[in-house]
């Protein structure tokens, strides 16, 4: 599957990697919902961290759609509150 | 596709979408959107230049004070040579005056200078992704030529489009960090061109009684300190013991203390 870090690049990353993606994703959320930095930066690193080691960056020439999009590497606590919890978060 | 039901990815990628729908026909968009990427580099970079302008004027602030603080030590020196121990006492006094603000101003230059550090990296990197939107461009451009390849368009206008929508936001927030940044050096140079530092100096810098006269305290041993140490400088010891500075603080004595 392609993933994009967002404002980084895309990456062509195993497909054996989305479930723990996806684990550390929910587990980020948890952690932005318990307003817990430490725990959220560490978890969001992970993330950043799995993609770039598992990932091989997409060429310039290739045009793919990502099937999954990851905020951008410089995401604070505050910014993620506002965008993934409270109002307007879509539903699991 | 694996279902990824992370819900930052989720949320993260129905907001590109949402920018991918504004643009229409990519082809007609890329190159001025790319046009416009260009020149928004160009403000982050003009960011820099602020920064670094306002940093540059703190560091001429620096200077001055650090010759201001070279002239009063000499100052009290003459003084005290002359004995007008007076004299001496204010050259000290305002010595530690500048003394803060120096360290004060120290501080503000090394947070801009992290500052700059930090937008260059920007720069560079917003520079290398939009390298990489103008290869993916020449990219789409010459597939939307060849009028055959309908169906393969269409996926890779999403891939161009979704690459715009990114390099725009990696630009918003590099232009956000970058208004930030300018105007907290701003901001810096303002208070010390009206001079804000000397006022908080002299009301002790949290402006609250206790911290006023903390810093009165602090100030005026080093004061003392100061004095005795050129004092013993000169031969004119009227210094107390080591260690015995407190016991005579406010007359630290004009005269000699009384055997």
């Amino acid at each position: 599957m392609i993933v994009r870090i967002a404002t980084e690049g895309q990456y062509h990353l195993p497909d054996e990697d989305s479930q723990r993606l996806n684990d550390l994703d929910n587990q980020a959320v948890e952690a932005v919902e318990a307003g817990d930095e430490d725990r959220f930066l560490q978890l969001f690193q992970e993330m950043l961290d799995l993609v770039r080691r598992d990932g091989t960056p997409v060429g310039d020439d290739e045009l793919e759609e990502s099937d999954v999009i990851l905020p951008p590497p410089d995401t604070t606590l505050a910014e993620a509150a506002h965008e993934f919890t409270g109002d307007g978060l879509i539903p699991d | 596709m694996a279902g990824m039901g992370g819900r930052m990815s989720t949320v993260i990628k129905a907001k590109i979408n949402k920018l991918l729908d504004k643009a229409e026909d990519p082809s007609e968009t890329l190159e001025y959107s790319y046009q416009k990427q260009m020149e928004l580099l160009q403000n982050v970079k003009k960011g820099i230049a602020d920064v670094v302008t306002s940093k540059k004027r703190l560091q001429l602030q620096q200077q001055k004070l650090e010759q201001q603080v070279v002239k009063l030590d000499t100052q009290a020196r003459q003084a005290l040579a002359q004995n007008r121990e007076d004299l001496a006492r204010t050259a000290l006094e305002r010595k530690q005056f500048a003394q803060t603000e120096l360290q004060s101003l120290d501080q503000q230059v090394a947070e801009l200078e992290t500052q700059q550090a930090q937008l260059i990296d920007k720069e560079q990197k917003l520079r290398s992704k939009l390298e990489q939107f103008r290869t993916k461009k020449e990219v789409i451009k010459a597939q939307y030529s060849a009028a055959e390849a309908q169906v393969k368009i269409s996926e890779a206008a999403t891939g161009v489009g979704e690459e715009m929508a990114d390099v725009g936001l990696a630009m918003q927030r590099a232009q956000d960090k970058t208004e930030a940044m300018r105007a907290r050096a701003g901001a810096m140079e303002e208070l010390e061109a009206a001079g804000a530092f000397d006022d908080n100096l002299q009301l002790g810098s949290g402006g609250d009684d206790i911290d006023r006269q903390l810093h009165e305290l602090t100030s005026q041993s080093a004061v003392d300190d100061d004095l005795a140490k050129m004092k013993a400088e000169l031969g004119q010891s009227s210094a107390p013991e080591p260690g015995q500075l407190g016991a005579g603080e406010e007359s630290a004595p004009s005269g000699e203390r009384p055997a």
